[in-house]
């Protein structure tokens, strides 16, 4: 009777209805009188009776755990049995809709770089730099900016294949399985794991660990952009391979020797970046730092030189000696010098020993071993160890010398002595110099496997591949470029499954199926040593490196492991400097190219690598530092050289550009590139592209440089013949025109670029400001005309955003560019749409020069000037463009009819156009990637950029929850944060003590454009060269001249 | 005929010493109103299509039924088909946009301008002259919408009460053009259809089928030609006249502000709306010429579209080709004089840069080759005059392009330039608008009287007659 519809279904008999009348009730059950009801009704807390429901609470939970169950039974993958519980109680710290950051690291080329990762609802979105991190600073990379991308592009890996038919993880561990036991008789003589650098403590624990079973086991390592040279070059100087950091705050004196170390690319570019910068200030406390650079091929660290003097790889040689030779001893006149470089290195060299102990000799990864011996000697001799320049272990952990590696594994390919191959996170077949033959020789391996982000043309050559885990997704460590560890942690399940190298390596160990967590993990739990305090060296084999020192012991693990992973890295973990005696005497001459004969550099790409981005779209459709050019890689010349060849008008007219260079008998065709700033009698070719098993969106672009590499000139060579082919390749710049004096009548010029000398700044700190008064007929900044005929708008309360751009600081790695598209959800349009000139990112970086071979080249980072009287406002006839009350020049997509009139009228182009549908609405990996605060704009809006006007409405909030006032620097743009050179800067003009009030009271603060009286909000800080009035260069006679 | 001679009576005074020296060139002698009459409901109420009006309309109608088919991949894709960019965000729609309008303006000026001045010889121009306004208006007014990125919300630029609580941003050139291009476009409508009226009412009465009868009949509006009915017509006629006039000067003038008030070098000019003007009528009339002359030769119709009129459309050509001259010297006289080096370079690059090729052949045409029209050989030979028409009409398309595309593509920042290339949709649409201009002309030309019957009634002397008997 426990059932109340039965009560009431039943209720009658026991009494009449007049009868009932006669009683109050309470309820129905009372009136029907139940006996069960009346027994109930007196008990005070009634229980045990299952209440209404028949059904019970454990019987309900059952069924809905089944009907989950069997609801999932339709899927094909059976997902692992994680817990899935839906937030009943809010996790602490986390609001939906508001995104949590993590920290972790990013890897490239095994150096650390650190990050903040942004995550919406556990979605990584955008990756920022740790502000932190000594490392970073809170600065970043294209490339670290980028790799989110290939977290979520559709072409990455998604499966483990054998023989390119679907395999699970647990088939590869069961294939592994007889392939171990076998060796394990042979001591691992057939096994060879090739990997690319890695700087990760526990990695090579677990090389080490894997070799007690396997000790014949060999472990190589190979990327085709590794630092050879550089350990080389250390060898020559000290007998050992050590790592050279800088302290470019430091040096008063900057020489750099082929060095870009103002690219991401360069191990620790963030932090050198944001030294570099604050070193150049002309109103800064200390003497703005003087930067030479002497470089074979021109890249943008050479484009903020002061002096660049730009020689072909056997003059670059020379040049270096000769420095070498000037700086440890003296007596050398200008006489004595030979070559196109006598004054230059002269005025250097005595420049060095005016600073000694200031100065900084900076040798570039691709320069020659000799000159990093060189560039040691010099160090050495100018008494700058220890004050500019440190030595530690190198953070590599397995420091072996790339080449001579993959070598021995070549060899060893060719001896038929390799059983199992295990190529993890490399792409040899697709970047091993070519005379190595490495996609003939991997053949001989009996078993290939392969593990990587893509099924790339090693993959297309091995049995078994992989899906490897993106760093997003992975659990592992590593170091940062100064030895500081990091360890990674993921933001996100791996997508598809992913295994990372920790566990791809575990795979071959007696514990095959631990989770990289746990490896991670254990190996620091292992390091600290637990109760005894006792720490487990690494047991190192002869010439690896596990890891170098390792950070101190703390007694609570659990404490010291939590807060690594949640600061992203282990503090004081910096690797200490080594003070090293140099070898006095000379340098072994390296190999010199034959002056005469056509010479070429190899330099890794600035925005898709070695070609691990060659299907990272953003990475693609970036402008690449200097060219602009997006989706290829060229063949760059000089402008004499194109001339000679014959070839001028082709690679200017981009008809007929193809040209097919051959090296050691083997060719390569792809388009010749007139490079304002080569040197004669060289070319420049960049690795990283030529993919043909990559992924849709980065096959077949350009040319595959590694393709005419060799192993013994693997960065300059010589012997190089030029023949033009007859077929014609557009090449997609985002600026098609470069010279800054373009469009310049007489001697009136178009004032875009300021840059003045430090002597003409000291004279005249306005001299940027005043270039618009000494025009007549123009409008200079106090000429405004006050009158309108509409009335003004109040700008002088409230928050007034505001931006202001150092064109000093700027060193044009681009960084801000790939920022704003992940920030912003920036389409990516392709190829033949930027062909068309169409390209959508919402900050391009116009990249000018003056001159063809000799250039400055110039940076100037151009976002909305969100100007106060704004041309695009007043022509939309849909009010679709419209200026808020603080100064920001708002665009209302869904109001857009898509007139363009706003893009005719902007003076400074930045406005952009869905000219077709550029967004990928349908693939399911971008949509997770898209920052949820900022709409997906559809076809026919225009489109610019708000200042990220998403993130000031989040402080907005937030400060008003606390009702106080957004402070100062509390928050700024996606392009302001990434800059590693701090070049941007984003605030309230209206808080006059705030850094952006005082950057605009500068007196190097101009408008561009300002006399079209369009009012920006961002301007820009002009820049300051520091010439040396020794070199009686353009820059000194100018500045006579005025 | 009892309807003419009520109206003939009502005209009395105006006429009298007007019509008397024009009537031996605008007319060819021996037409009596039976035979102006006859003659031009001919061409209407004929069974026999020429085989060149057959064939034209079949040719001009695939371009039309092409340019249904474009606008819809575009619809379909976007308007990326194009070669527009940035910066050069407005190409060939905007081009032809502006080129369709000016085309239009002769239409009006020989309606309402002449019939003010009570120039006689446009009577006989004035009614094609108008069709052709109506067509090449609906030509131009497909690019504005067309050219939008999201066209289906081409309504938003009217002011009108909404659930959205937006409005027009009124200070953008773009809305003003809407209401000057849709005023003249329903002015121009009206007008040319009060002056059908009559002729519609003749062709009922001489319609041979019922269908004829019908059709007419009630386009006719019950017209019968009574007095009060031709005392009606006349004031308002003239009144439309009043109205059309200005609108004759504003709608270019509004169309050059879309240039005019944009910040762009090379836009940026007050001298636009009078040269914009100029150039409209220019344009105008050379179109009037290119139609008028083989309609007269393959309708028979030179008694009616006399050498005398060609004259005095080439006339008109030549002064308002002297003043399109004249804005050109002016606009580089001033980018010059402003010292704006903005300015300076794009009137240098106009005249040395890529597109130069455009701009000395617009120059050669409309400054040196127009000159040729002083030549009375040349005014008054219809196929040389066809020709040099044909030369024009090109050369002001290429002034529109040159205005539009190579300002925007040199402006302020170097390093935002680039080239415009039309593609195969721009040029295609483009002929398909010629096709749907075409085609719209060679249907009013067999459905409708092209010449306005009793407006050439009023040149014959037999008017006259009438005239003094009244008195």
């Amino acid at each position: 009777m426990n059932d109340p519809l039965h009560i009431l279904n039943n209720a009658g008999p026991a009494e009449s209805t007049a009868a009932r009348r006669e009683r109050f009730w309470r309820t129905l059950e009372e009136a029907m009188d139940d006996p069960a009801v009346r027994a109930r009704l007196g008990r005070e807390l009634p229980r045990d009776e299952g209440y209404l429901d028949p059904v019970s609470r454990r019987r309900f939970l059952q069924l809905s755990a089944v009907t989950l169950a069997v609801a999932g039974v339709t899927a094909c993958t059976k997902q692992p049995l994680e817990p899935i519980v839906p937030y009943v109680r809010q996790p602490e710290g986390m609001t939906l809709g508001n995104p949590l950051f993590f920290a972790t690291a990013f890897p490239l080329s095994g150096i650390l770089r650190p990050v903040l990762v942004r995550s919406n609802e556990g979605r990584p979105t955008k990756i920022e730099g740790n502000p932190q991190h000594p490392a970073s600073l809170g600065g970043t990379s294209v490339f670290s900016q980028g790799s989110l991308y290939d977290l979520y592009d559709p072409d990455r890996s998604q499966t483990i294949e054998y023989l390119g038919d679907v395999r699970t993880w647990a088939g590869f561990l069961g294939a592994m399985r007889g392939q171990v036991n076998a060796q394990k008789a042979l001591g691992g003589a057939g096994i060879r794991l090739l990997t690319g650098t890695t700087t990760s403590p526990s990695f090579a624990a677990q090389v080490n660990a894997l070799r007690k079973t396997f000790p014949q086991m060999k472990w190589h390592v190979y990327e085709p952009i590794n630092r050879d040279m550089a350990k080389l070059g250390a060898k020559q100087a000290f007998g050992q391979v050590v790592d050279t950091r800088y302290d470019l705050a430091a040096a008063d004196v900057v020489v750099s020797l082929d060095a870009n170390f103002l690219s991401g690319e360069f191990p620790g570019f963030e932090r050198y970046a944001r030294d570099f910068a604050g070193r150049r200030k002309p109103d800064a406390g200390r003497e703005m730092l003087r930067f030479y650079a002497i470089e074979t091929s021109p890249t943008n660290t050479g484009g903020k030189a002061d002096h660049r003097l730009g020689l072909k790889p056997s003059d670059f040689q020379q040049a270096v000696r000769t420095l070498g030779s000037l700086v440890q001893a003296t007596g050398a006149t200008a006489g004595d010098i030979p070559g196109p470089f006598g004054s230059f290195v002269l005025a250097v060299s005595a420049e060095l020993g005016r600073a000694r102990g200031r100065s900084l000799i900076i040798a570039g990864d691709h320069a020659p071993a000799e000159v990093h011996a060189l560039a040691h000697q010099m160090n050495a001799a100018l008494g700058n160890v220890g004050k500019t320049v440190f030595y530690t272990d190198p953070v590599e952990a397995n420091p072996a010398v790339h080449i001579d590696s993959l070598k021995e594994l070549v060899s060893d390919l060719q001896g038929n002595k390799v059983d199992l191959l295990i190529i993890s996170g490399v792409n040899p077949v697709f970047d091993a110099p070519a005379d190595l033959e490495f996609a003939k020789w991997i053949g001989a391996a009996r078993l290939v496997v392969h593990h990587g982000l893509y099924q790339d043309e090693t993959s297309a050559h091995a049995h078994w591949h992989v899906n490897a885990a993106h760093y997003l997704e992975s659990w592992s460590d590593g170091r940062a470029y100064d030895g500081s560890i990091s360890i990674i942690q993921p933001l996100i399940a791996p997508l598809y499954g992913g295994k990372t190298e920790h566990e791809l390596l575990a795979g071959f160990s007696d514990n095959p199926d631990a989770a990289a967590y746990e490896l991670i993990r254990g190996f620091w739990q292992s390091q600290q040593g637990g109760a005894t305090g006792t720490r487990s060296a690494p047991g190192a084999m002869p010439g690896e490196n596990a890891g170098g020192t390792l950070p101190p012991a703390t007694p609570d693990f659990e404490i010291w492991w939590r807060r690594a992973v949640h600061d992203g890295y282990v503090g004081n973990s910096m690797l200490p400097e080594k003070s090293l005696a140099v070898r006095a005497g000379a340098i072994p001459v390296a190999a010199e190219s034959a002056p005469n004969q056509l010479q070429v550099v190899f330099r890794p790409d600035p925005t898709v690598y070695d070609g691990r981005f060659g299907n990272n779209a953003w990475l693609q459709e970036i402008e690449k530092p200097l060219t602009t050019i997006t989706w290829d890689n060229t063949i760059w010349t000089s402008l004499a050289l194109a001339q000679r060849l014959g070839l001028y008008e082709a690679a200017m007219q981009q008809k007929q550009n193809v040209v097919e260079l051959e090296l050691g008998g083997r060719k390569v065709r792809g388009a010749l590139y007139v490079q304002p700033g080569m040197p004669d009698g060289m070319i420049t070719v960049f690795t990283g592209y030529g993919h043909t098993h990559i992924g849709h969106t980065g096959n077949g672009f350009g040319y595959n440089a590694c393709a005419i590499r060799s192993s013994d000139a693997p960065w300059s060579a010589a012997g190089a013949r030029i023949a033009q082919t007859g077929e014609t390749l557009p090449i997609a710049k985002i600026q098609p025109e470069q010279q800054v004096h373009a469009g310049d009548i007489g001697k009136t010029t178009r004032d875009l670029v300021r840059i003045g000398t430090l002597e003409k700044y000291r004279q005249n700190p306005h001299f940027a400001q005043a270039a618009e008064t000494q025009e007549p007929g123009t409008h200079g900044p106090d000429e405004l005309p006050k009158d309108s005929l509409y009335p003004g708008w109040n700008y002088s309360s409230g928050y007034q955003w505001a931006m202001v751009i150092d064109l000093n600081s700027c060193v044009g790695c681009n960084a801000c560019i790939v920022a704003c598209q992940a920030e912003n959800n920036i389409a990516v349009v392709g190829k033949e749409q930027v062909l068309k000139r169409r390209p959508m990112h919402w900050l391009r970086v116009d990249t000018y020069y003056d001159d063809l071979d000799n250039p400055r080249m110039y940076f100037q980072p151009l976002p909305c000037m969100q100007c106060e009287s704004a041309p695009c406002e007043y022509v939309c006839p849909v009010g679709a463009t419209t200026h808020s009350t603080e100064g920001l020049n708002d665009m209302t997509y869904n109001r857009c009819v898509g007139t363009r009139y706003c893009s005719n009228n902007c003076p400074y182009k930045v406005r952009r156009f869905n000219f077709f549908l550029f967004q990928d609405w349908n693939t399911p990996q971008l949509k997770l990637m898209r920052n949820p605060e900022v709409s997906v704009r559809s076809r026919g809006v225009m489109e610019k950029c708000t200042y990220c006007v998403q993130r000031i409405t989040k402080a907005r909030i937030a400060a008003e929850e606390e009702d106080r006032p957004i402070r100062d620097q509390e928050f700024t743009t996606a392009c302001a944060q990434a800059c590693p050179a701090d070049a941007i800067v984003f605030g309230d003009q209206n808080q006059k003590d705030g850094r952006t009030a005082r950057l605009k009271a500068s007196p190097r603060n101009y408008g561009l454009l300002e006399e079209l009286n369009t009012r920006p909000r961002t301007t820009y800080l002009a820049g300051v060269l520091n010439p040396n009035a020794a070199l009686h260069t353009r820059d000194v006679q100018e500045a006579e001249e005025e | 005929m009892a309807d003419e001679q009520h109206k003939h009576e009502e005209h009395i005074d105006e006429m009298s010493s007007h019509l008397l020296p024009a009537k031996a060139t605008i007319l060819a002698p021996g037409h009596t109103f039976a035979t102006v009459t006859d003659k031009i409901s001919a061409v209407v109420l004929s069974r026999d299509t020429p085989a060149a009006w057959l064939i034209a309309t079949g040719g001009f109608g695939l371009l039309a039924v092409w340019l249904l088919f474009a606008t819809a991949y575009q619809l379909a894709r976007g308007i990326g088909i194009w070669g527009v960019n940035v910066p050069v965000a407005w190409g060939f729609a905007i081009v032809n946009f502006v080129w369709w309008i000016g085309i239009g303006h002769a239409g009006t000026l020989i309606s309402a301008i002449l019939l003010l001045l009570k120039q006689k010889w446009r009577n006989s121009i004035n009614r094609f002259a108008e069709a052709m306004t109506l067509f090449a208006v609906m030509c131009a007014g497909y690019y504005p919408v067309m050219h939008l990125g999201r066209p289906w919300l081409a309504y938003w630029l009217f002011p009108y009460p909404n659930t959205m609580g937006v409005w027009p941003q009124f200070r953008s050139a773009l809305v003003w053009d809407v209401f000057a291009v849709s005023t003249y476009f329903t002015v121009s409508l009206i007008f040319w259809y009060q002056g059908l009226i009559p002729d519609l009412a003749t062709l009922r009465d001489r319609s041979q089928n019922k269908a004829g009868r019908i059709i007419y009949g009630i386009l006719a509006m019950g017209w019968r030609g009574s007095a009060r009915h031709w005392k009606r017509y006349d004031s308002s006629y003239r009144l439309l006249a009043g109205l059309a006039t200005p609108l004759v000067i504003s709608v270019h003038t509004v169309v050059s502000f879309d240039f005019a008030i944009a910040l762009v070098p090379g836009w940026h000019t007050s001298i636009f709306p009078p040269y914009f003007v100029a150039g409209a009528i220019y344009s105008g009339f050379a179109m009037v010429l290119v139609l008028a002359i083989p309609i007269r030769r393959i309708y028979g119709l030179d008694d009616f579209i006399t050498i005398k009129h060609l004259d005095n459309c080439a006339k008109l050509m030549l002064a308002t080709g002297e003043i399109v001259a004249y804005g050109y010297i002016i606009e580089s006289f001033m980018a010059w004089y402003s010292g704006d080096i903005y300015d300076r370079y794009v009137m240098l690059d106009r005249m040395g840069g890529k597109y130069a090729v455009f701009y000395i052949c617009l120059i050669s045409i409309n400054v040196f080759f127009v000159q040729v029209l002083w030549l009375r050989r040349i005014r008054t030979s219809p196929s040389l005059l066809f020709i040099a028409s044909v030369i024009v009409l090109a050369a002001m398309w290429l002034e529109r392009f040159v205005i539009v595309v190579q300002s925007l593509h040199r402006d302020f920042l170097p390093s935002s330039w680039a080239m415009y290339y039309p593609t195969f949709w721009d040029i295609t649409q483009f002929l398909g608008t010629i096709g749907l201009f075409a085609f719209g002309m060679l249907m009013f030309i067999r459905f409708l009287p092209m010449i306005s019957i009793f407006e050439i009634r009023e040149l014959l002397p037999e008017a006259h007659v009438t005239l003094q008997e009244a008195d």
